[in-house]
């Protein structure tokens, strides 16, 4: 049978390449938010804050998270819309967004024990394996499954997307707004739509992050660092290609995971310092990604 | 005068310094902008290394702190330089999100190279200005001499920009990349200069911040992100704006951290920046 260190990497990879596929919904349309670590924050510390200190489940909880997340998309991404707020400027204002989250986490500091994070209320008693009321398992295989079906949605979610008329109109107007305007495209409800769709999936990312590390620290789940991790994943693997997103997951993972298991502890950034140096690389000299790079070469010969 | 209103009015002046030295780091930043019509994510780690640089050469090899600063604002001048060579310049004709993205990269190498090579425990540089005791108000020295070296940064670089051919080269090259070619200006020397330029006001900052603060591989991450929002708040390529914009979003963290916690302070001056592009877009100033 499978060990425990792979199954948790297969967890994990499936994990963030579901969070890195919701991102993509909006960056391969030319919408790039260095905004979602807000979102998955949200869904994070909504479900164990409100777990932890009014004890209700994350049954209910989830929908709550994903209705701040909602109301949160839309405060912010409406008016960028309406007033045209596209590239720099986006990614930036999105960037202000993390980051307030992540100060407004760290600053509740009596409710959320600020950057030294919070734990959600354990519900196993010895003996039991599985507490659904809390969402919390201690099998391993159990997240396998759970994090595997929130992936195949993401894809097929993804694929949906793309066999739809918003797809066609978002393509037309990430190459020109205006003109994509003119031919009666209603530019505002198109973004805003594939928008909610991302956000609210990097909702749930969070949430089912924060139950399965049964942890939660204002820069792991939000924040400026989280935000250009998903962006810097998705970049490595290939935005425009619907695996693209895992295969960046799965790379900078194993990527980690590897060089450690080389050397150890002993250098503790290698991993990050080469895959930063990778990315620089990446975006001068391959732009579609490992994936895509990949694809083009195969249709090439 | 009651109690209170004296450390609001200290809050208030410890604004007004802090404001002096977030517009000296935004200035390079808006500069290259301007002229390049990039955006520099990892500023914020240029100004890490020079203060590295600073704490290294003053405290590992004992060198006078001058000449440490001297050799740390020389340094990330260089660094700037390479940046500009070796990885804006094959994207210069990319998507401008490309550019962004490819100065993230550089940002989360410098990270985590730091960390690498120096952990990640905090250093301290050890030197300690007296405060400056005005009246029941007191201020840190560190932080009158870093609003100094920012004021007397600010002028000099607008009379650089204003009185000589180079900076009149530059400011043409930021009004019009497609005519000043023509004008017999080499664009991609002035790039070089430009950068040269921004790199050694990163280094400035850094020489500044290493007196105030402890140095660390994240120290980017905690003040880049102000950066960036006070250059697009003052209109991305705009010094006055960005002088303006960062004098305001100063008193938002300091007075909004006297009457709150300190991250209430940058809370509310984020929602202000977010609150602002609804309602001008292009900043306080349009170019």
């Amino acid at each position: 049978m499978i060990g425990n260190y792979p199954l948790h990497l297969m967890i994990l990879v499936l994990l963030w390449g579901y969070i890195y596929t919701s991102w993509s919904l909006m960056g391969r349309l030319g919408m790039v938010s260095f905004g979602h670590g807000a979102f998955m924050g949200i869904g994070a510390y909504t479900v164990v804050m409100l777990w932890n200190h009014y004890g209700v489940s994350p049954w209910i909880g989830a929908p709550a998270a994903l209705a701040v997340a909602a109301v949160v998309a839309i405060v912010i991404a409406y008016p960028c819309f309406r007033f045209r707020i596209v590239g720099h400027y986006f990614a930036l204002v999105t960037l202000a967004l993390s980051e307030v989250t992540r100060l407004v986490f760290t600053a509740m500091r009596e409710q959320t024990g600020g950057s030294l994070g919070a734990t959600p209320n354990g519900a196993l008693t010895e003996g039991t394996t599985v507490a659904l009321g809390a969402l919390q398992f201690s099998s391993k295989w159990v997240w396998l499954a759970i994090v595997a079906v929130f992936w195949l949605a993401g894809l097929w979610v993804w694929r949906a997307v793309d066999r739809s008329m918003g797809r066609l109109a978002l393509q037309a107007i990430s190459e020109e707004e205006e003109a994509a305007a003119s031919v009666g495209i209603h530019v505002t409800r198109a973004k805003l739509r594939i928008t909610l769709v991302s956000a609210l999936m990097t909702c749930a990312g969070g949430i089912l992050y924060a139950q399965y590390q049964l942890y939660v620290n204002p820069d792991t789940v939000s924040g400026i660092a989280i935000s250009l991790q998903m962006v810097f994943g998705v970049i490595a693997g290939g935005m425009f290609v619907m695996l693209g997103p895992t295969v960046g997951a799965a790379f900078t993972l194993l990527l980690a995971e590897g060089l450690r298991l080389a050397w150890g502890n002993r250098f503790p950034a290698l991993d990050s310092t080469i895959y930063g140096l990778m990315l620089v690389l990446f975006i001068i000299y391959m732009p579609k990604g490992i994936l895509g790079a990949a694809l083009d070469a195969l249709r090439r010969r | 005068m009651e109690i209170f209103d004296v450390f609001l009015l200290e809050a208030i002046l410890n604004g007004l310094l802090l404001g002096g030295l977030l517009a000296l780091l935004s200035l390079g930043l808006n500069l290259i902008f301007g002229v390049i019509d990039v955006v520099w994510i990892c500023y914020a780690e240029l100004i890490m290394c020079g203060m590295y640089t600073v704490y290294y050469l003053h405290v590992q090899y004992h060198w006078p702190l001058i000449a440490a600063m001297a050799a740390a604002i020389v340094l990330v001048a260089v660094l700037g330089v390479a940046l500009h060579q070796f990885v804006i310049r094959p994207v210069l004709s990319a998507e401008p999100i490309n550019q962004l993205l490819v100065t993230g990269g550089v940002l989360f190498f410098l990270q985590a190279a730091a960390t690498l090579a120096f952990g990640v425990d905090f250093k301290n540089l050890g030197v300690s200005l007296p405060p400056v005791r005005l009246g029941e108000m007191s201020f840190s020295a560190a932080r009158l001499v870093a609003f100094g070296a920012a004021i007397a940064g600010v002028l000099g670089l607008y009379v650089f920009l204003n009185k000589s051919y180079l900076g009149t080269a530059i400011r043409a090259i930021s009004q019009d990349r497609a005519v000043m070619p023509l004008m017999g200006v080499d664009p991609g020397r002035v790039f070089v200069i430009t950068s040269a330029i921004g790199g050694a006001l990163a280094g400035l900052g850094a020489c500044l911040l290493v007196l105030q603060y402890d140095v660390h591989p994240a120290i980017g991450l905690s003040f880049g992100p102000i950066i960036f929002l006070i250059c697009v708040l003052g209109g991305l390529g705009s010094m006055v704006g960005g002088l303006v914009a960062a004098f305001v979003f100063a008193q938002f963290i300091s007075v909004g951290g006297f009457f709150f916690a300190i991250e209430w302070g940058y809370v509310i001056a984020f929602a202000f920046f977010i609150a602002m592009m609804f309602v001008r877009p292009q900043g306080f100033f349009k170019r």
